[in-house]
């Protein structure tokens, strides 16, 4: 196992459409684990994912991704990253995405089938995009970032809209990925899924309210609810 | 940069203006059909037709492409599928050099259509070659598609992407001399033509189908070519890895 943290933000700030949306955060993100970034609406989740990933403009700070500043050349093989709305091709095939993804990647073809496999889309290759529910795109965006075998994988609320059965199924798949030895940070705005996380980052207002394992922040509050532990450090900050 | 980056790109953009089978048919029906329509127009004066005909089959993949291209980056845009590619290990230049091929690939198939239909069927006369206008009609698609790149992102909506035709498309379409020749016109606007890309376009068409193939039709062409690196170039400047 790496010592060092995949990702390490050090006060960085971020002002968007004229307003601070990150005034000056700090935190780690450890190696091989699922990390959950939570927190209402409009608290950040996305900003200091893009920062992250390296397609934000940021004020100031320093973000550095498994030992290089963010947004390095270097990282993009190695960075996997989905956003909340899908970016993906409507007017083409899910395979036909994928394939075109994967031949920037340059991921051999056989990772096409694996990643559909793992969002469960093997039946709905040959479906034109456009033609698919929300959840359903969703799913093809996120098999578009499997492709490259990310060693970090940034993942923007990605089980919004999914059925009950597939988002245990997809929670499966990011602890496997983990234990494969990859880095997840996945944001969130529902508790339910906090409990599934091995590290939670409390977001709110751009700062970070708590961080720790579930465990440890039920322990710290004396909540059995992680809703309820959150309102509490939410009020103690 | 990377062959098969840009060539993974060429046969995406390629086959999403295949699926797009209304584009595809208005791409390739259009321009035969304008020019019918401009060959009875002109039934009484021949002539006219015999002047403005040529360079206008080299002029319609111009104006197409243009279209075509910056609505497709627009999209890229609007969609995230852009952010996605720069997250990637894409260079800007295999993206755009990508979608010149495919646009390039289309407008063969658009210029030799007009081509064959227009000195064919209709009677136009060339006394140049008449694969010479087809070349330069894929290169003014190739200067369509760049400009059309690059100006897309100046355009926050489609409906703004398509009123850049009219804005940018058809002055330049009136001072390139095809309705009155350039030393006709008021100075200014002479003077004025120079610095735009399509003057030369139908400068080149204008002296390949005059059978004039000499050093200033060479010049036209070198001129082209460096409106489109211009281009491409002020195209990949608004490619941004990072955005607000």
């Amino acid at each position: 196992m790496k010592s060092y943290p995949t990702v390490a933000v050090r006060d960085l700030r971020v002002r968007r459409g004229g307003r601070p949306v990150l005034p000056g955060i700090s935190l780690e993100v450890a190696s091989g684990r699922v990390t959950g970034l939570l927190g209402p609406s409009g608290s950040g989740k996305t900003t200091l994912m893009r920062a992250i990933v390296g397609v934000q403009i940021v004020e100031s700070g320093e973000v550095t991704v498994l030992g290089l500043p963010g947004g390095s050349p270097e990282l993009r093989l190695r960075v996997g990253y989905v956003t909340q709305a899908p970016s993906v091709y409507g007017d083409l095939t899910v395979r036909e995405n994928l394939a075109y993804f994967g031949r920037i990647l340059r991921a051999p073809p056989e990772r096409v089938e694996e990643a559909l496999a793992t969002v469960a889309l093997e039946g709905r290759a040959d479906q034109i995009v456009r033609t698919m529910s929300g959840g359903e795109r969703s799913r093809v965006s996120l098999a578009s970032a499997l492709l490259g075998r990310p060693d970090l994988l940034v993942l923007d609320e990605p089980t919004v809209g999914l059925d009950p059965v597939l988002r245990r199924d997809l929670w499966r798949t990011f602890h496997a990925l983990a234990e494969g030895g990859a880095t997840l940070l996945v944001s969130s705005h529902v508790m339910d899924e906090a409990e599934r996380c091995h590290d939670l980052v409390l977001l709110r207002d751009g700062r970070v309210v708590a961080t720790g394992s579930p465990d440890e922040l039920r322990r710290r509050t004396g909540r059995e609810n992680l809703e309820q532990a959150f309102l509490v450090l939410a009020e103690a900050s | 940069m990377s062959l098969q980056t840009t060539l993974a790109t060429g046969s995406r953009v390629l086959r999403q203006v295949r699926r797009d089978r209304r584009t595809l048919a208005l791409v390739l029906v259009v321009p035969p059909a304008l020019m019918t329509l401009f060959r009875y127009v002109f039934d009484g004066q021949p002539e006219t037709f015999n002047r403005v005909g040529p360079p206008m089959v080299g002029l319609f993949p111009f104006v197409s492409m243009f279209l075509v291209a910056s609505i497709s980056m627009l999209r890229e845009r609007t969609t995230g599928t852009l952010e996605r590619l720069m997250s990637l290990p894409l260079a800007k230049l295999d993206l755009l050099l990508g979608y010149a091929i495919a646009f390039a690939l289309l407008a063969v198939a658009q210029a030799a259509l007009t081509a064959g239909v227009s000195f064919g069927l209709l009677g136009l006369d060339s006394a140049g070659p008449v694969w010479l206008v087809v070349v330069l009609a894929v290169a003014n698609a190739v200067l369509g598609m760049a400009l059309g790149l690059f100006l897309s992102a100046f355009a926050q909506t489609e409906f703004q992407a398509v009123q850049f035709m009219p804005a940018f498309v058809l002055p330049q379409v009136l001072l390139a001399g095809l309705l009155v020749p350039r030393d006709k016109m008021a100075p200014v606007l002479e003077a004025i033509s120079y610095a735009m890309p399509l003057t030369y376009a139908y400068d080149a068409l204008a002296r390949a189908t005059a059978d004039e193939l000499g050093r200033r039709l060479t010049v036209d062409i070198v001129v082209i070519c460096a409106f489109v690196v211009l281009s491409l170039v002020l195209g990949a400047t608004t490619l941004r890895r990072r955005t607000a």
